[in-house]
């Protein structure tokens, strides 16, 4: 539990879309989502590590963003609506407890 | 003799494991949020403001088996345009460790105030959410999940 890979970020979306089409974006990131409450078997509380924020920006302007609790589950997954007004890149930010800062970027034509 | 060890320790860490579980699960209810929680959580948001029912409307299944794993699907009726459109949801957990579990900011680059996220739910409880409105107004809606495994601490 102590060694964990580095969170994977997956995200689904299309690649082309229609100008104000609405677009349903899908994403994961593999995290634990240690959420501070449990124990290991020599009774300690194994402190919590989650990831606190989730942040989505399209060409720099931002979209949405969403504020992580301990009861989002591991793995965390969450979808949401987009409108692409025209061509560019979706860029997705999670943000850990201990600072560090996964990414992933997903390109979108409008045609 | 290598074996006879490995069962001796094996048997100790099993024997460990059952007193950590069961120390969690005595000690488990009265760490939990509570209605009251939520209350004071919603105050910090909205002061004494005025809610409104309605509008909101929460995807939850009413039992759910495995409380470490559990759908949330929300959708706010709003039309999102510059001068009309959701600001934010907050949703909180009745009967969970912390009454917290997600905020949700959008823009009116969402064309709809709606998405998924996935929950854990320690024990039986009311979900609450919150809609705030461009122009001021806070919408409520709540639903209760059943939950036949609680997910958190265990």
């Amino acid at each position: 539990m102590a060694d964990t890979p580095k969170p994977t970020p997956r995200i689904r979306m299309p690649a082309t879309a229609k100008a104000g089409e609405v677009i349903e974006v899908k994403t994961l990131i593999s995290h634990e989502m240690e959420s501070g409450q449990r124990k290991d078997a020599a009774g300690q509380v194994i402190p919590r590590k989650i990831i606190k924020q989730f942040t989505v920006a399209f060409n720099g302007r931002e979209v949405m963003a969403a504020d992580w609790a301990p009861a989002i589950s591991a793995n965390p997954y969450q979808s949401f609506f987009v409108r692409v007004p025209e061509t560019g890149t979706f860029e997705f930010t999670w943000l850990d407890d201990d600072g560090s800062v996964y990414k992933a970027e997903h390109k979108v034509t409008v045609g | 003799m290598s074996s006879h060890f490995g069962k001796i320790s094996r048997r100790e860490f099993l024997g460990t494991a059952t007193v950590v579980a069961a120390t969690v699960i005595s000690g488990a209810p009265s760490a939990h949020a509570t209605p009251d929680a939520v209350a004071a959580e919603v105050k910090k948001l909205f002061g004494d403001k005025k809610i409104l029912e309605g509008k909101i409307k929460l995807d939850l299944p009413t039992i759910a088996e495995n409380g470490l794993v559990v759908p949330l699907g929300f959708d706010v009726e709003s039309p999102m345009t510059d001068k009309d459109f959701v600001k934010a949801i907050h949703v909180f957990a009745e009967g969970n460790p912390n009454p917290q579990i997600a905020s949700f900011r959008f823009t009116t680059m969402s064309p709809k105030a709606a998405g998924a996220v996935r929950i854990r739910l320690a024990q039986t409880q009311n979900i609450v959410a919150f809609a705030e409105m461009a122009n001021g107004d806070v919408y409520t809606a709540k639903k209760e999940v059943k939950v036949t495994i609680g997910g958190c601490g265990g």
